[in-house]
């Protein structure tokens, strides 16, 4: 129990007098899974638009593949994203490999299903002649596709955290695709991974509470907004 | 007169089943087009077609005599529809009401205005600031039609906007609207399984069963005159029965039905079978064994079978050797004293049966 209890207080110690490394993963953490998520919402609700409203030929695959997607195993995306990016594969040439770049990569593949599989939810909770009258008001392809995604901006919160949560908790395939390099792509998850492999369990536990914390938080501003919008 | 909303030999399917199929459909300049039918012949699908959200598989839409295809969005800016659902969107009441609005980039200044003309004219002035998604039914609809007038469209489409209604709610708002479109003038298609709905408020009614139009014509006309029994079903006319056409001078027709004969103003009849259509409340009752008063060319004796009551109204069904209903008020009712059994004559005039030509209803519904 002394190895718990000592790491907590341990961790609190490295928070409270401000470890510049620390808080330096900490904010590549954010900005990386951040941006991961950023782009996983652009493409996930592109695609989920299209599978929610479109009949095609091959839907039912795709939206099979969709689902497949949100149990992705990440140590699988980081794999074929280190052969695309590794220096002699096909992408070699843009010098991707071991930066945040490639991370962001990884975790928008791993987040994009989910964000793509919430967005079809979403839209499909809405009335099925909203859309028929929001044309019928004269409203353009875009338009309509704004107002049907302001009008299920509620269940598109839980896709923006089901995509953050799943992009900033991601180990395997950031360890393959940045390598987690100090200073350079040591995020969160990265750094436990090894701070644990070296028996540090203080660091460890710091960081650890330091990820938990930035989930909470973000998981907080989102619901907050859910529910202030839902009293309305 | 060019039709301000045409289709021309338009179908539409689903999968193998075709839906609708209307060689020809005018919506005029200024007039308020009725489509009268059951659930599933098709209307929403015709309306869908109408407001340019549906292109038919065969055939074409022409706004203003000229084929749509390419300018839908533009021309749909000229249209607005309302549907049965009110479909408001999570937002305030005035946010709804100017969406239109506002996806045609008019600015605000001229916007609020606007919005709250219509909020007023349709009642609703008091629920401006409110969230749409807490409206009664009635409300949501009476949004629905601010929303919709608020485009101060050049057609309007309304796709039994009242039928999730209940009864008071409904009559009120048709009543409502029958005054906004005496107004504006707006031409309309109004889609509705309602028969009274149609009534009060068009100047023709399109008849749609099956996905096919049986009968285009003035509401009097189709009231009166339905083109076969299907059409009569929907719009009220009672088919009493079969007959026989037994003489014809100027337009008066002798029917023999049964072992009795009735006169019936009727044209293209002069022989060969055809079915007489009354309207209950065409048909008059009284004692038997009075002088029957007023010009009614048919004066039937006849038993009363049964006696339904709704309401202030009494149905009455008789043998005059054959099958015939009167419509009556219960005041009427009890004054004759009248009771299963009793004898009566029934009358009606010559000019209020109508005759239906045997085999004219092949596509049955």
């Amino acid at each position: 129990m002394d190895l718990i209890w000592d790491g907590v207080g341990e961790a609190f110690r490295i928070l409270a007098t401000g470890d510049r490394d620390v808080w330096e993963i900490a904010l590549r953490s954010l900005l990386v899974s951040g941006s991961a998520t950023g782009l996983a919402l652009i493409i996930g609700i592109l695609a989920g638009a299209a599978l929610a409203f479109r009949r095609f030929p091959g839907r039912n695959l795709a939206v099979t593949l969709v689902n497949t997607g949100m149990g992705l195993p990440p140590v699988v995306v980081g794999l074929v994203v280190a052969i695309l990016l590794w220096r002699s594969g096909p992408l070699g040439d843009l010098n991707l490999i071991y930066s945040p770049a490639a991370m962001v990569i990884a975790q928008t593949v791993i987040a994009a299903p989910l964000v793509t599989a919430f967005t079809v939810a979403a839209l499909g909770s809405l009335p099925p002649r909203l859309r028929p009258q929001l044309y019928a008001l004269g409203a353009s392809r875009l338009q309509m596709l704004w107002l049907v995604l302001v009008e299920a901006r509620l269940p598109l919160l839980a896709a923006i955290m089901a995509g953050f949560g799943a992009a900033v908790s991601e180990v395997g395939a950031s360890i393959m695709v940045g390598g987690n390099l100090k200073g350079e792509t040591r995020v969160l998850t990265t750094s436990v991974v090894q701070e644990v492999s070296r028996g540090e369990f203080a660091p460890a536990i710091a960081l650890s509470i330091i990820l938990l914390v930035l989930i909470f938080l973000v998981n907080l501003v989102l619901t907050s907004v859910q529910q202030h919008e839902r009293s309305l | 007169m060019t039709a301000k909303l045409s289709l021309r030999d338009v179908a539409v399917r689903r999968g193998p089943r075709e839906v609708l199929r209307v060689p020809e459909l005018d919506v005029r300049e200024g007039e308020l087009l009725a489509v009268l039918g059951p659930n599933g012949a098709g209307k929403t699908t015709l309306v869908q077609c109408l407001a340019l959200l549906e292109r038919p598989a065969e055939g074409e839409v022409r706004f203003e005599g000229e084929p749509v295809a390419g300018r839908e969005l533009a021309l749909r800016r000229r249209m607005a529809a309302v549907f049965q659902e009110s479909l408001l969107l999570n937002r305030s009441v005035e946010s709804n009401v100017g969406l239109g609005l506002t996806l045609r980039g008019m600015p605000a200044s001229e916007r609020v205005g606007r919005v709250a003309h219509w909020l007023a004219r349709f009642d609703v002035a008091a629920l401006a600031k409110r969230s749409a998604k807490r409206l009664s039914g009635g409300e949501a609809q009476r949004v629905s039609l601010a929303r919709a007038f608020a485009l101060e469209p050049e057609v309007l489409l309304l796709d039994e906007p009242f039928s999730a209604l209940d009864q008071p709610t409904r009559e009120a708002l048709i009543e409502q609207l029958a005054d906004v479109l005496q107004e504006t003038r707006i031409t309309t298609v109004f889609v509705t399984h309602h028969r009274d709905e149609a009534a009060r408020l068009a100047d023709r009614v399109a008849v749609l069963v099956n996905g096919r139009l049986r009968q285009v014509g003035p509401t009097d006309e189709v009231f009166t005159t339905p083109a076969d029994e299907t059409v009569a079903a929907y719009v009220g006319v009672e088919v009493a029965a079969a007959g026989r056409v037994v003489d014809e001078t100027d337009g008066l027709v002798v029917l023999e039905v049964g072992d009795r004969e009735v006169e019936v103003i009727a044209h293209g009849f002069t022989a060969g079978e055809a079915l007489l259509c009354l309207r209950a409340e065409d048909v008059v009752l009284s004692p038997s064994g009075l002088e029957v008063p007023g010009s009614a060319r048919n004066h039937l004796q006849a038993v009363v079978r049964r006696i339904v009551t709704s309401g202030a109204e009494v149905r009455v069904e008789l043998d005059a050797g054959f099958p015939l209903v009167a419509s009556i008020t219960r005041r009427s009712l009890e004054d004759m004293g009248l009771a299963v059994g009793c004898s009566v004559v029934a009358s009606f005039k010559a000019t209020a049966a109508h005759l239906i030509a045997r085999g004219r209803d092949r596509i049955d519904a």
